[in-house]
């Protein structure tokens, strides 16, 4: 076997491509779209959304989520805004700039149409959520507030106080409510997916374990479409909810789906750091706080004075210093990079050295308390309630953090995975943010996914494809059943000495040291090794109590630790063939004289896409080759 | 709040139930060396470190997005919900707020619409229906013109953001004597009500959520005000009497 990487992408000018396309997409006929079934797993921004707008289309729906309820999907989380493109502060935003911007803070590593598109449907997200009921920004004059954000230089992000994830989300969960309530969605809550089905090559179910019972259950769908998020919780602490995982995007692979640019993950410069051993998870402040804060460490690395009393010209404003255009709004990748060398140097702050300050005392000197408080109010408090130090007082301690994942499983221009029928929306596709993604780009994506392609583009499938009834007696979903099955036994028969957290622990810290913020080959390599290593150790020596039935947390963590130790590997490799600089990808072979990220557009303007070929064989490297005809490839500067 | 951190020794007293069926009871555990930099449920998941180490098993509660936002952990610390703290969730409880020595009692959220799953976890779809049955603007996607065609007064949007605010923990079901989970279904109703494109709708809204969370078995509202206290954004009790109004109104125009 061997898949073909065919993007599908509309042949034509970018400003027409959807159009045309949508034109040519096939139309399902409402009396025919109840005999369809669809299932998606995941009730974030992505999958509610699609959920939501495929049933009011009239398919039926099949929606799971590994919570107690859709809202809680971790794009709750998302504070600070999602962008459009709607130009309501008339400062030359359009949907163009957007697209450019994008194409261009993703490191030229992302597919110009897809972004286009994204560009050209974001105005209509933001029209639906204020139909919704989603309770945006105003003014006095009682229309949209806008702000800039992520150093973009006109404002284009909308935002719901510090909560517009949520916000968004609740508009997308109470559409899909509504659906629930008319009979058109069957939501099934606490199901972890176990593996997807195939019959005849193409996606047509998924095998889930009921979380409370314990029972492992299968459904079949006409389709099937996976929003299930990103993977960053395989370096154990990142900013990503905890039950967050790449369980099923791993499972999808395994089955036939290209996995894309896995190694590119986005590391957000402005998070808390990490306090002690304790340590279950980071927590993100909002990088609208580099607006006003200025980042800073002592000059002198024996420098151990409080913050407070070193004075001005022995602090080292190094973003300032090194991008004085840009200065504290460089992009996330650029910020993060800079923190992490400044720890090498042993610069670092707080008891841990893993931290530079990020320091308001002068906003407040210039626009007053009052006025600080009203923009970051909120974080302060967050940020004190965990730290238990005042931001108003004394300079905050940030470090950066893994919070977003821009790999993922491969799509088309249908967003339709190399396995037909299964189609992949949101931070779990590989699709828009390249190598690095914007600030307010990711709530952006979900729902231009949801509401306004999948309902599209998955009627076109139906159409171009014969589907044969199946049911759940099937032999393929047999035996994918009893291959849960017997995972989950062969798991609980170990009866080892380390627990699941330990295992995932060192994982982590294999991820963070080798595969984060400034990779090099023999790191790489080294990673590997030492994941093979401890994946070996973990199939024999993890301890987890109690038995499958009923509700098992750590039989849970311990099947997605199972993905992540292979996952973990695969980042790796795919780190280690890309030999350049772009985006969250820092490969210190592929750097300037002054330390600034370099690419090589020559042999790397492709998405590496990665075929299974079993276990223990070597997966199978492919190339998407990526064609710049509107943005032209340039450099990324910010000095 | 001090900033320097201490080891604290606590004596925990933790309800364990196995499922729904199960009785269950209290169970004392002794834990040692907490730092008072670890959050309330880092202290659990050190105790779980232990107990699954002693091959026992670890106690089940929600929780994912530990940043006081998705609204899943929900318990009662000394008997109160999520803890000491005012406008806390128990993910941004910090055991500072806690002394050496302390017993702290840990019981899941007690009500009957909310059984227990298993020790702190229980069931709260019944929050959900409430949403299903009339938490939304009946808008399908594709129908909506222009964002900005529709002004909507400052005042107003900032009122439904604050009602919006609501995470759906069921801290206010949990905190109130008759169990109502009236600030939870009127800070859904007065957010769409307040907004002019939510208003066309608001009586038959109104009618269909307050039938919907009788049917599911949480009492009414006699104005204890606790929900608002430990409610952990802060939402307003003003909420029901928006609620109120608005039921009233559906009721006289039939709806």
């Amino acid at each position: 076997m061997g898949f073909k990487l065919d993007s599908k992408i509309p042949e034509g000018p970018i400003q027409e491509k959807w159009e045309k396309h949508k034109f040519k997409c096939k139309l399902v006929n409402p009396a025919n779209k109840r005999k369809y079934t669809v299932i998606v797993v995941g009730t974030g921004l992505a999958g509610g959304s699609a959920a939501a707008s495929l049933a009011e289309l009239g398919y039926n729906v099949k929606s799971f989520c590994i919570h107690d309820s859709p809202r809680r999907a971790h794009s709750i989380a998302a504070q600070g805004g999602i962008n459009a493109a709607k130009n309501y502060p008339n400062d030359g935003d359009s949907v163009w700039r957007l697209f450019y911007d994008t194409v261009k803070g993703g490191d030229y590593r992302a597919r110009e149409a897809n972004v286009y598109r994204l560009a050209q449907v974001s105005n209509n997200i933001i029209d639906q959520c204020v139909a919704q009921g989603v309770p945006f920004a105003r003014d006095y004059g009682g229309y949209l507030a806008n702000r800039s954000f992520g150093g973009a230089q006109v404002s284009r992000t909308f935002y719901a106080k510090g909560q517009t994830g949520q916000q968004l989300l609740l508009g997308a969960y109470s559409s899909m409510m509504r659906q629930v309530n008319k009979g058109k969605i069957d939501l099934y809550t606490r199901r972890e997916m176990l593996d997807l089905v195939l019959v005849n090559g193409k996606a047509r179910g998924i095998i889930v374990r009921d979380v409370v019972t314990g029972d492992i259950e299968r459904h079949t769908a006409d389709a099937v479409i996976m929003a299930t998020g990103g993977y960053g919780n395989v370096y154990y602490l990142s900013t990503n909810a905890m039950l967050s995982n790449g369980s099923g995007a791993w499972q999808a692979y395994k089955k036939g789906a290209g996995f894309a640019n896995p190694c590119f993950t986005q590391i957000h410069p402005t998070c808390i750091p990490v306090s002690g051993q304790h340590q279950s998870k980071l927590t993100l402040m909002s990088e609208s706080l580099r607006n006003d804060g200025r980042v800073w460490v002592p000059k002198d690395k024996e420098d151990k004075r409080h913050p407070n009393d070193i004075p001005e010209e022995e602090r080292d404003y190094y973003l300032e210093r090194i991008y004085p255009s840009f200065g504290n709004l460089v992009p996330r990748d650029v910020a993060s990079r800079q923190a992490k060398f400044r720890t090498d140097e042993d610069k670092g702050v707080g008891k841990t050295g893993l931290a530079v300050y990020l320091d308001f005392s002068q906003a407040i000197e210039r626009e007053g308390k009052d006025a600080i408080e009203a923009k970051y109010g909120n974080l302060f408090e967050m940020y004190e309630r965990i730290t238990a130090e005042s931001p108003y007082k004394q300079p905050m301690r940030i470090y950066p953090a893994v919070h977003y994942t821009m790999g993922g499983l491969w799509v088309d221009y249908n967003l339709m995975s190399t396995i037909p029928g299964l189609h992949v929306l949101g931070e779990a596709n590989f699709s828009d943010h390249g190598a690095n993604r914007l600030g307010a780009s990711a709530l952006m994506q979900g729902p231009a996914d949801g509401y306004f392609v999948i309902p599209y583009t998955l009627g076109d499938y139906f159409n171009n494809h014969e589907l044969e009834p199946v049911d759940t007696n099937h032999e393929e979903f047999e035996k994918a059943e009893k291959e849960a099955k017997d995972k989950i036994n062969k798991l609980l028969s170990i009866q080892g000495t380390r627990t699941v957290d330990d295992f995932h622990r060192s994982l982590g810290k294999i991820m963070w040291d080798n595969v984060g913020m400034s990779r090099k080959e023999s790191l790489l390599k080294e990673a590997v090794e030492e994941i093979k290593k401890l994946r070996a150790e973990f199939w024999k020596d993890v301890k987890i109590p109690g038995k499958a039935e009923g509700i098992n947390d750590e039989l849970e963590k311990a099947m997605r630790v199972a993905d992540f130790l292979e996952l973990g590997e695969l980042m790796a490799k795919d780190a280690l063939q890309r030999v350049e600089s772009c985006g969250g990808h820092f490969r210190e072979e592929s750097q300037t004289p002054e330390n600034e990220a370099m690419r090589d557009d020559e042999k790397f303007a492709h998405a590496a896409v990665w075929e299974y070929k079993g276990e223990n064989q070597e997966p199978v490297r492919h190339e998407e080759e990526l064609k710049f005809e509107n943005v032209p490839l340039t450099q990324r500067s910010y000095k | 709040m001090s900033n320097v951190e201490q080891m604290l020794t606590l004596n925990l007293k933790i309800w364990r139930q196995d499922d729904r069926n199960d009785k269950g009871r209290f169970v004392d555990y002794k834990l040692e060396e907490v730092s008072t930099d670890s959050s309330f449920l880092e202290m659990i998941d050190m105790l779980n470190d232990e107990l699954v180490k002693e091959g026992k098993d670890p106690v089940s509660f929600d929780h994912d997005c530990r940043e006081g936002i998705c609204g899943s952990c929900a318990m009662m610390v000394n008997g109160q919900a999520h803890g000491p703290n005012a406008l806390t969730t128990t993910c941004q409880l910090h055991m500072r707020s806690f002394s050496d020595g302390d017993t702290i009692v840990i019981e899941p959220w007690r009500s009957r619409a909310f059984p227990v799953l298993k020790d702190l976890r229980t069931d709260r779809s019944a929050f959900d229906k409430i949403i299903a049955a009339g938490g939304f603007i009946s808008v399908n996607t594709g129908n909506a013109q222009d964002a900005n065609n529709l002004p909507v007064n400052k005042e107003n949007a900032d009122r439904a953001m604050d009602a919006a605010s609501c995470i759906g923990c069921g801290a206010c079901v949990a905190a109130c004597p008759n169990a109502s989970a009236m600030l939870f279904t009127a800070a859904k109703m007065s957010q769409l009500a307040l907004l002019p494109q939510g208003e066309v709708e608001a009586a038959e809204r109104a009618s269909n959520m307050v039938r919907e969370m009788d049917e599911l078995g949480f009492g009414n509202c006699t104005n204890h005000a606790e929900c608002e206290a430990a409610c952990p954004k802060g939402i307003d009790l003003r909420n029901i009497a928006h609620m109120n109004r608005e039921f009233l109104k559906s009721k006289v125009s039939g709806k």
